[in-house]
């Protein structure tokens, strides 16, 4: 079937159960081939019909018209002459500007300098091959049939551009100030939010990790709680407390919140976990011999921390840095709601597809979008790497002293993060029950009356759900068997490297980018998988894609738990590799895969940014709902839509803490001794 | 536990397939932009009359349905687009989408709601007119006068104070640029917006925030829709809604059927109803301008001299330069990267 080199030294060595082990591994190897297939379609496929659209340009073909001009008694004396020939004579139209969109009109009296609509004249248009478009009015023609207009119906004539590739969209990208100023200003933003971010969360996690403060428990819940909301809902909160009626308006001293700032503050809310998290792990595994040694130097508790801490820290703290730098540059919602007049990549993608129904210009800027992002994803792997390194078996965990002063001046600090946190979530959640802010403030429940606004309605709500169930059970399935393939299939070191590369992709790949690419590439006649447009389908897919990579790297370094003595066991008891999976590899990984379910599941409830561009009458969501009800201006029903987001992931989170302590009770037992 | 994973595996894909279900007879996917509020009752009022035919309504702001429209140019969904601006049609009739077809009826409208082709290719419901949402309490607070003209709101005294809505994705604000660049001419128009443009504390995504956010007391001055104003001064806020003296832009909502429908049948039915009279006299709850003669009656909170203050608006003016104007727009207002207060 195979050659034992193929199949690596394993097998060599226990040659004697080759058959078996032969068909084993074509049915692992086949199985992996099908889920990079499905990584291909739902995401190499569509990124490349998004590429390709970015360099789609829309441009007139002078040479596909010819006109012919009468005397004033309406004989046509003169030879007809095309466009081209009479642009090429006067430079009517510059060249530059023959470059244009997919809506672009030209009117044909361009042409024509002495054109007068009460002339006698009258003109003969013919197109010169069958993709010459023109309008009159906004009637349509196309193809080569001659047409006579008078002057006075001559100056509605428009000819439509045809489609060619090239770089020109980018030129009109780069020549658009309104366009390229949003690179600057979304680096400017990701920079100071990151910068913030890490700062606070450094301190909180800190506080956590190195004190002996009261309540670690409760403030680490209340610090990743923003993870269970969309990073829209922020914004909100901030026009409630700092908007032109908000609460604590005079705080901001004349300043507005919408712009720079709204979007600074309400980044720093909902990137905070992410990077809390990680700077966290990184604090938890330093090597408390490292400060033994520094206090039997004597360094002082400053030089301690710049010389022992921080560097120990460093891999964590440049790793969230480039987590929260992504987060925020490829975050749509929040400036969407809270920008203002600041324009960003990501809204200008929105903007440039919803707005403008300019599809090549969404691409061309998604492609710049996507730069920043991959150079944060590259780092931040890189990065990550070395930090696995730095674990050594001799470390000893660091175990904090109590110290009065310390103590209380962490919990004062911690106090304080969370009760911005809080306050976030309460302004929420109190504005939502408000019934007409701010000028009847008594309390009712009519912004809860989803059905008379935008957005879908209470079926929005339900189809969120129904999307994060599917999202959950479908994407770890995937994600985990992937994994498992990725982790235990001998050999095949290319396939396995490709998968590989596939599975990490998603992650720096921004969600408007992706649900972008998805239109492009599903929404297209000639896709045998065009079916799923406008499903639920296609929501499943865009959303476990989009959060393929988490899923995969969780599912990947519990695998790696798991001695690889077991295959070869259950070869030589001549088990197939299903059951050892089914018997083992599950139960034995089941509360990371538990893991990835809620993970999957809370993003399902919270993600705008890749499904604004694919849900439809019938799959409405309630996270595009919040956007879709503050952008018409309900902004109360927004925050109360919001808050039901986050009540179902915090139930969501209690369910999966009660079914893991279940779990770990019956698989798990073997971890105790 | 494998066998559990792919059991629900199954049947998540058993669900998945289930709600693939496109075109059915007696189902139309409906593509709007009528008020979310306001559909329930359009679907009512038509199932009253045809029981046998569900509406799937898509609902969005209108240069969001344009765009998705024009996005599945060459796989349409939707069956039928009710309550779309005529611009819009326009565009999507360029690009040879709309079937032609005459519902029954069509004669009794005012002619200047159906398209000039014959048959035509989309029919008028109501005009929606622009117009300055003014919060009288916060318009105090700040000792503001309420602006009468729309050249008032370029004086000194509204700096940060007033609101539109973006043309560049919201049908309100094309309509305004438009009829500005209309009344005023090219010139005047832009030198105009220049000067607006100087008091304008942001530019917001959908038509209708401006107004609610004045009827929120978020910004004294937003220049909304009419419509938009009286649904919010009913709701009880203290608003002052003000037809500047120059006159108003407007645009009409209309009707047509997507060419390449699958359910061509039930189009033209609903088609057909949304020209009777009973649908304009639906249509007149929220507008005052409707497309059946005789049928409008005085909308609550709808200013009065709001009618003959319609200008006369050029359609295909509007449509076939709305890609140059957007531009210019663009280029002008949009690349503001200073917030302002």
């Amino acid at each position: 079937m195979s050659s034992t080199d193929a199949l690596g030294p394993n097998v060599s060595a226990d040659s004697r159960i080759k058959p078996k082990l032969g068909s084993d591994d074509w049915i692992m190897r086949g199985y992996m081939i099908v889920l990079a297939v499905y990584l291909v379609v739902a995401l190499a496929l569509p990124l490349y019909a998004m590429l390709s659209k970015a360099f789609e340009t829309s441009r007139f073909d002078l040479a596909q018209f010819e006109v012919q001009v009468s005397d004033e008694s309406g004989a046509f004396n003169q030879p007809a002459a095309t466009l081209k020939q009479l642009n090429d004579k006067s430079n009517f139209v510059a060249e530059g500007d023959l470059a244009t969109s997919s809506d672009g009109r030209l009117a044909l009296t361009n042409f024509f300098p002495d054109f007068s609509f009460r002339s006698p004249v009258k003109y003969r248009l013919r197109g010169l091959d069958d993709n010459a478009v023109y309008l009159v009015g906004s009637e349509r023609f196309a193809g080569t049939k001659p047409a006579e207009f008078d002057s006075n119906t001559f100056r509605k004539v428009v000819i439509r551009p045809i489609q060619s590739h090239g770089l020109a969209n980018f030129a009109t990208y780069f020549s658009t100030p309104a366009l390229f100023q949003s690179i600057q200003n979304s680096v400017f933003i990701a920079l100071v939010s990151t910068v913030i971010t890490v700062t606070l969360a450094f301190g909180f996690a800190y506080a956590l990790c190195r004190s002996c403060m009261p309540f670690k428990g409760v403030f680490r819940i209340i610090a990743m709680a923003p993870i269970l909301v969309p990073s829209l809902l922020p914004g909100i909160a901030l026009v409630y407390l700092f908007g032109n009626q908000g609460f604590l308006k005079q705080f901001l001293m004349g300043e507005s919140i919408y712009g720079p700032i709204g979007i600074v503050v309400g980044s720093v809310f909902f990137t905070f976990p992410h990077a809390m998290i990680i700077i966290l792990i990184a604090l938890s595994i330093s090597d408390a011999r490292l400060y033994e040694a520094a206090v039997s130097l004597r360094a002082s508790k400053w030089r301690t921390f710049w010389t022992v801490t921080i560097p120990g820290a460093r891999y964590g703290l440049i790793s969230a840095a480039f987590v929260v730098f992504n987060l925020v540059i490829t975050d749509f919602g929040l400036p969407k709601v809270i920008g203002g007049q600041y324009n960003m990549l990501a809204v200008d993608i929105y903007k440039q597809v919803i707005g403008q129904q300019n599809f090549q210009m969404g691409a061309v800027v998604s492609v710049v979008l996507l730069i920043p992002a991959l150079i944060a994803y590259v780092v931040d792997r890189l990065v990550q790497r070395k930090q696995v390194a730095l674990l050594s078996a001799r470390s000893v965990v660091y175990q904090p002293k109590p110290s009065r002063r310390f103590d209380l001046s962490c919990l004062a600090y911690c106090a304080l993060v969370a009760l911005f946190i809080i306050s976030i979530l309460g302004i929420c959640q109190y504005a939502a029950l408000v019934k007409f802010w701010p000028y009847d403030l008594s309390l009712g429940l009519s912004n809860y009356d989803f059905d008379r606004m935008d957005g879908g309605g209470w079926a929005a709500y339900r189809n969120s759900i129904m999307l994060g169930l599917m999202t959950a059970v479908i994407g770890t399935v995937i994600v985990f068997t992937g994994a498992y393939m990725v982790e235990k299939t001998k050999g095949f070191t290319r396939g396995r490297a490709s998968f590989q590369f596939l599975a990490m992709l998603p992650m720096a790949i921004p969600g408007m980018v992706l649900g972008l690419a998805y239109i492009f590439f599903f929404n297209n006649p000639a896709n045998p998988l065009n079916f799923i447009y406008g499903t639920m389908a296609i929501l499943v897919i865009c959303t476990v894609t989009h959060f393929y990579t988490v899923s995969h790297l969780t599912a990947v370094t519990a695998l790696k738990q798991i001695d690889g003595e077991f295959e070869p066991v259950a070869a030589s008891l001549k088990q197939p590799f299903y059951r050892l999976f089914s018997r083992v590899t599950v139960p034995v990984c089941l509360p990371a895969i538990l893991d990835i379910m809620i993970y999957l599941f809370v993003n399902a409830m919270t993600t705008v940014s890749a499904v604004v561009f694919l849900y439809s009458s019938k799959t409405t969501l309630a996270s595009v709902a919040v956007l879709n009800m503050d952008d018409a201006g309900d902004i109360a029903p927004a925050a109360a839509m919001g808050m039901m987001i986050f009540y179902t992931n915090v139930a969501a989170r209690l369910v999966h803490a009660v079914v893991s302590r279940y779990v770990l009770g019956k698989t798990q037992g073997w971890r105790q001794r | 536990m494998f066998k559990k994973l792919a059991g629900g595996l199954m049947a998540g894909v058993a669900i998945g397939v289930m709600s693939i279900s496109a075109a059915m007879a007696g189902e139309l996917t409906v593509y709007t932009a009528i008020e979310a509020e306001d559909l329930k009752k359009y679907a009512d009022a038509f199932n009253a009359d045809h029981p046998d035919i569900t509406i799937n309504w898509v609902r969005d702001s209108t240069g969001v349905v344009t765009a998705k429209l024009l996005a599945e140019k060459n796989n349409p969904q939707a069956d039928v687009v009710w309550g779309l601006a005529a611009t819009s049609l326009l565009l999507l009739k360029s690009e040879g989408m709309l079937e032609p077809y005459a519902p029954k009826g069509v004669e009794n409208l005012d002619p200047k709601f159906v398209d000039k082709s014959t048959p035509p290719t989309w029919t008028g419901m109501d005009a929606w007119v622009a117009s300055v949402c003014f919060n009288t309490v916060e318009g105090g607070k700040l000792g503001l006068t309420a602006p009468k003209t729309w050249k008032d709101l370029t004086k000194a005294e509204y700096k940060g104070h007033v609101i539109m809505p973006n043309p560049n994705s919201s049908g309100t604000g094309f309509l305004d640029v438009s009829s500005w660049l209309q009344m005023f001419g090219e010139k005047d128009g832009w030198a105009f917006m220049d000067g607006l443009h100087a008091n304008i504390a942001a530019y917001t995504h959908s038509g209708s925030k401006p107004c609610k956010m004045a009827a929120a007391g978020e910004i004294p001055i937003g220049v909304s829709f009419a419509f938009r104003g009286a649904k919010s001064k009913a709701a009880g806020a203290p608003l002052e809604i003000i037809v500047p003296e120059e006159g108003v832009g407007w645009d009409m909502e209309a009707t047509a059927i997507v060419a390449g429908t699958d359910n061509l049948e039930d189009a033209k039915t609903l088609a057909d109803w949304t020209v009777t009279k009973k649908a304009n006299e639906m249509y007149n709850s929220g507008y005052a301008v409707v497309a059946y003669p005789g049928v409008a009656k005085p909308v609550e909170h709808f200013p009065a001299n709001l009618l003959e203050k319609m200008i006369d608006n050029d359609f295909e003016f509007a449509a076939n330069n709305r890609k140059a104007i957007l531009d210019e727009w663009q280029k002008r207002y949009d690349s503001k990267s200073e917030p302002k207060g």
